[in-house]
C-alpha cells in the first residue's frame, strides 16, 4: 500500500492519485474481520486448498489458516459476511462454523503467557551460564580465578532474578500484604538471602556462593508456572470457542422491515422476528403468531408447550413451528437466562471453600521451612559467634528445602491428566476440578439434554396399522416440529411411503390437518383432536369422525448414557437422577438405566437444595446436567460437569466441560483423576524424602553448592519422570 | 589461564544469540500455529516467490 502512495513520475497525475485515493480510502474503511471454526481440517493439502478459494475471492484481503486451533481468520472487504465465507468453505467439502470475533479477541493475544515464557528462556539462560561457572569452581578453581567465577557469576544473576522473579516477588509481596503465607513466600526469602549471603561471601573471597542455586531454583519454578498457565490457557481458549459458536444475533422488526443485528443492541420495546427453530434472544411477549415453545433448557419438561399472543417467553426457549414476533420486556442482564447467575453466585460460595492439595502442602511447609532456617541460624549463632557461618548455614538450609519440587509436583502432573483428558474429549476448566473430581462419591444425573438427547423418538409406530401410518408421515413430512420429525425419520426408515393428500395446511401451535378421501384428518396436540391427553410425550391423528389414535415418543439415550452410569456404579459410586421433567417420563428412565433413586418435577432451587443436603450429610457431589434449571446445582456440587451442547450458562457454571456428543468418558475420567491425585501425593512425598536427606547436612553446615544443585534437580527430574508415568 | 578473558566472553555471546534469538521467535508469533507451520513447510504453494 505504501507503494502506491509514493509520487509516480508519470505525465498523468490522475493515474498516480487515483491508486493512491483508493489506498487511503482502503485503510479509512473499517475492514470486516471473520473467524471460521474448521473442526475437520487435519493436512497441509487442507490448508492450502483453503487459503487458495478464500484468496481467490477478491473482496479478501488476506486470509490464514491456523491448523492447531483448527481456525480460519480472514480479513475481507466490510460488505462481505461470515455466512458468505462459510459457504465458501463448505462448499469446498470441509465443515465450517463461524466464530463470534467479540468473544474470540480476548484469546488472541495471551500476554502472561509471552511474559513468563521470556522470564522463562532468560532464567534458563543465566542458569546455564552461572551453572557452567560453578562447575569450574567445584572441580577445583582457587584464589583469584574462583573470585572472578564468583564476580562474573554475580554480574549474571543479579539482573536476571530481577527480571524473571518478578511474578515471584509480585505474588509474595501481596500474600504478606494480606498476613498471610504462601509458597511464594519462602522462594523469595530463600532466592534473596541466598544471593545476598553470596554476594557477601563473594566479597571477602570465600569458598561458597549460592548464585547458581539461586539460578536453578527461578528456572525449575518458572518452568512449573508456565506449565500450569499454559493448560489454563488451553482449556480457556477452547471454552471460548465454544461460547464464540453461538453467535448472538437476532432480526428485528423496524416499521415493517427485517433487520439482523446483535443481541447486545436490542432495547425493551422492541420488535423481534423468532423463526421457527430460533432461539428467543430475549425475555418477551408474544404479540403476533402461534407456535409452539420447547422449554427443555429451562425447565427440563420434554412436552412443547402451546404460544400464542399475550403469553410471555423467556429467553432460551425454542420456538418450534410458526414464526412468532415478540416484543421485547427484558433485554441483556434483566433477562430471566441472566437472573439465574444470583442464585449460580449464592451456591459457588460453598465451593470456594476447597484447598487445593498444594495450598494445604504450603501451609504445612511455609511455616515449618521458616522455623527450621531461624533455628539453624540460631543455633550456629550461638555456637560461633559468627553472624557470617551462621546465615550461610541459614540460606544452605532455606535453598535445600526450597519447594522446587513442590512446585513442579502439581503442574505437572495436571497437565498430564488434563492433556489425556482433552484427548477423550474432557476439558477442564476449573484448576482444582481434578482434585476435587477424585473425590467424589455421589453422581447426580440430570435427565433432559444430559442423558437423553432431547430428541424424542417415535415408540409405537410399528404397531399401528399402516394405513395411518402412511397418513402420519403425510401429515408429518412437511413440518419442522420435532415430534413430526420423528414420525417423518422413522416412518422413512422403516419404508413406508405417505399417502396422498389434498389442502395440507400447517396450524402453528395446534397441528397438521389435510383432506384425505373426502375426510379431513388431523395430527397434533390432543385438545386440537379431539383426545384425552396422555402421561407420556404424545401427538394424535384423527382420521374424520373416527376416535384419534395416539403415537407415543420416548426420548433417545444420549450415546454411552448407559456406559456411563454402569461404569459409575460399578466404581462403588451413589448415582441419582434429578430432573425437571413429569414423573412417568423420569420414572421410566430411571428404570431402563437402573437408576435406584430419581427425583422428578424439580424446580432449579429443588436441585440446587438437593445437592446442597447431599453435601451435608458428607457427600462430595459429582453433579451432570446441561439446562439453565441445573445451573444451580451445578455451581453448587462439589464438581460439575456439561455437554458440549448446554447452554452458556450452564457450561461456565460447571468445572468440565464434554466436548464430544458421547457421556462414557465420565466414569473413565473419575479413575484418571484419581490416580492424578494419586501423583501429586507420591511426588509430595518425593520431595519430602529429598528434604529429610538434605536438610540434617545443612543444618549440620555440611552442605556445599554441590550438593545443593544436585539435590534440587535430581527431586525436579524425578517428579516431572513420576508425573509422565500417569496412564 | 589467559586463555579465559576470551573464553568468558565468547561463551557468553553465545549464549546471548541464542537468547536474543528465542526472543525473537516469541515476538514475531512463530509459536501461534505449529503444526500447521510444520506442515506448510512441505507444500509447493509458494516456492518460487514469498506469500505477499
Amino acid at each position: 500500500m505504501t507503494a502506491t502512495m509514493r509520487p509516480s513520475p508519470s505525465a498523468c497525475p490522475a493515474c498516480a492519485a487515483a491508486p493512491a485515493a483508493e489506498a487511503l480510502a482502503a485503510s479509512a474503511l473499517p475492514r470486516a474481520q471473520i473467524a471460521l471454526s474448521l473442526p475437520t481440517i487435519h493436512c497441509s493439502a487442507c490448508i492450502s486448498k483453503i487459503e487458495r478459494a478464500l484468496n481467490a475471492d477478491n473482496r479478501v484481503n488476506s486470509a490464514r489458516v491456523n491448523l492447531t486451533l483448527k481456525r480460519a481468520s480472514i480479513d475481507a472487504a466490510p460488505d462481505v459476511t461470515a455466512e458468505e465465507m462459510r459457504a465458501l468453505v463448505e462448499g469446498l467439502g470441509y465443515e465450517a462454523h463461524e466464530l463470534d470475533q467479540g468473544t474470540l479477541n480476548a484469546t488472541a493475544n495471551d500476554r502472561a503467557g509471552r511474559d513468563l515464557l521470556m522470564r522463562l528462556a532468560v532464567a534458563g539462560f543465566a542458569s546455564m551460564n552461572v551453572m557452567l561457572l560453578s562447575v569450574s569452581v567445584w572441580s577445583g578453581a582457587e584464589d583469584a580465578t574462583r573470585d572472578m567465577f564468583h564476580w562474573i557469576s554475580a554480574a549474571i544473576t543479579l539482573p536476571a532474578i530481577a527480571f524473571s522473579g518478578v511474578p515471584f516477588f509480585r505474588n509474595a509481596w501481596t500474600a504478606l500484604r494480606n498476613g498471610r503465607l504462601n509458597m511464594d513466600v519462602p522462594i523469595v526469602l530463600a532466592i534473596v538471602l541466598a544471593i545476598f549471603t553470596s554476594l557477601w561471601e563473594t566479597m571477602l573471597s570465600g569458598h561458597h556462593a549460592y548464585f547458581d542455586a539461586a539460578m536453578a531454583l527461578t528456572f525449575f519454578l518458572l518452568a512449573g508456572r508456565y506449565l500450569d498457565h499454559r493448560t489454563r490457557a488451553i482449556a480457556r481458549s477452547a471454552a471460548q470457542e465454544l461460547t464464540a459458536l453461538e453467535v448472538p444475533r437476532a432480526t428485528r422488526l423496524l416499521d415493517g422491515a427485517e433487520e439482523v443485528v446483535n443481541v447486545a443492541q436490542l432495547a425493551v420495546g422492541d420488535h423481534i422476528l423468532v423463526r421457527p427453530g430460533g432461539r428467543m434472544p430475549v425475555d418477551g411477549e408474544i404479540v403476533q403468531g402461534t407456535s409452539e415453545i420447547d422449554r427443555s433448557l429451562l425447565t427440563g419438561e420434554t412436552l412443547p408447550v402451546f404460544a400464542g399472543v399475550g403469553q410471555a417467553v423467556s429467553a432460551g426457549e425454542v420456538n418450534l413451528t410458526g414464526p412468532l414476533t415478540i416484543r421485547a420486556t427484558a433485554v441483556g442482564a434483566e433477562t430471566s437466562l441472566h437472573r439465574m447467575a444470583d442464585l449460580v453466585a449464592i451456591a459457588e460460595s460453598g465451593r470456594s471453600r476447597y484447598t487445593s492439595l498444594a495450598d494445604s502442602a504450603a501451609k504445612l511447609y511455609a511455616p515449618g521451612v521458616h522455623i527450621l532456617a531461624g533455628l539453624s541460624f540460631m543455633g550456629w549463632y550461638l555456637y560461633t559467634w559468627d553472624v557470617r557461618t551462621a546465615l550461610n548455614i541459614a540460606a544452605a538450609v532455606l535453598i535445600i528445602t526450597c519447594p522446587c519440587a513442590l512446585g513442579l509436583a502439581v503442574p505437572a502432573v495436571t497437565t498430564a491428566a488434563s492433556g489425556r483428558l482433552f484427548r477423550r474429549g474432557m476439558l477442564i476448566k476449573h484448576e482444582t476440578a481434578l482434585e476435587r473430581l477424585a473425590q467424589v462419591d455421589t453422581v447426580v444425573f440430570d435427565k433432559t439434554g444430559t442423558l437423553t438427547t432431547g430428541a424424542p423418538q417415535a415408540t409405537n409406530l410399528e404397531t399401528l396399522p399402516r394405513p395411518v401410518v402412511e397418513l402420519a408421515l403425510a401429515l408429518a413430512q412437511g413440518s419442522s416440529h420435532p415430534l413430526a420429525q420423528s414420525i417423518t425419520r422413522t416412518a422413512r426408515a422403516a419404508g413406508i411411503v405417505a399417502a396422498d393428500l389434498t389442502d395440507l395446511t400447517e396450524v402453528p401451535g395446534y397441528g397438521t390437518k389435510a383432506r384425505y378421501q373426502n375426510q379431513e384428518v388431523r395430527l397434533g396436540r390432543a385438545s386440537w383432536t379431539g383426545a384425552q391427553g396422555l402421561s407420556e410425550t404424545a401427538t394424535f391423528l384423527r382420521i374424520g369422525e373416527e376416535p384419534p389414535v395416539a403415537i407415543t415418543f420416548a426420548d433417545a439415550l444420549r450415546p454411552g448414557a448407559a456406559e456411563a452410569v454402569q461404569g459409575l456404579m460399578d466404581q462403588g459410586k451413589r448415582v441419582i437422577l434429578m430432573s425437571g421433567d413429569t414423573t412417568p417420563a423420569v420414572e421410566a428412565l430411571a428404570t431402563r438405566l437402573g437408576i435406584p433413586q430419581w427425583m422428578a418435577e424439580a424446580l432449579p432451587a429443588d436441585k440446587a437444595a438437593r445437592v446442597a443436603a447431599l453435601t451435608a450429610e458428607g457427600a462430595h457431589v459429582l453433579m451432570v446436567g446441561d439446562g439453565l434449571n441445573d445451573t444451580a446445582a451445578l455451581a453448587g456440587a462439589h464438581v460439575s460437569i456439561s455437554p458440549a451442547t448446554a447452554l452458556d450458562a450452564a457450561r461456565v457454571a460447571s468445572d468440565i466441560v464434554l466436548l464430544g456428543n458421547d457421556l462414557s468418558p465420565i466414569a473413565a475420567a473419575c479413575v484418571t483423576a484419581q490416580s492424578a491425585t494419586r501423583r501429586i501425593r507420591e511426588n509430595f512425598q518425593i520431595a519430602t524424602i529429598y528434604n529429610i536427606i538434605a536438610v540434617p547436612l545443612a543444618v549440620a553446615g555440611l552442605c556445599s553448592p554441590l550438593i545443593a544443585a544436585l539435590a534440587m534437580s535430581l527431586s525436579s527430574i524425578t517428579v516431572s519422570l513420576n508425573a509422565l508415568r500417569l496412564r | 589461564m589467559n586463555i579465559l578473558t576470551y573464553l568468558i566472553p565468547i561463551s557468553l555471546i553465545l549464549g546471548g544469540v541464542g537468547l536474543v534469538a528465542f526472543v525473537y521467535t516469541v515476538r514475531s508469533n512463530q509459536y501461534d500455529d505449529p503444526e500447521g507451520d510444520a506442515r506448510r513447510i512441505l507444500s509447493n504453494d509458494w516456492d518460487d516467490r514469498p506469500k505477499p
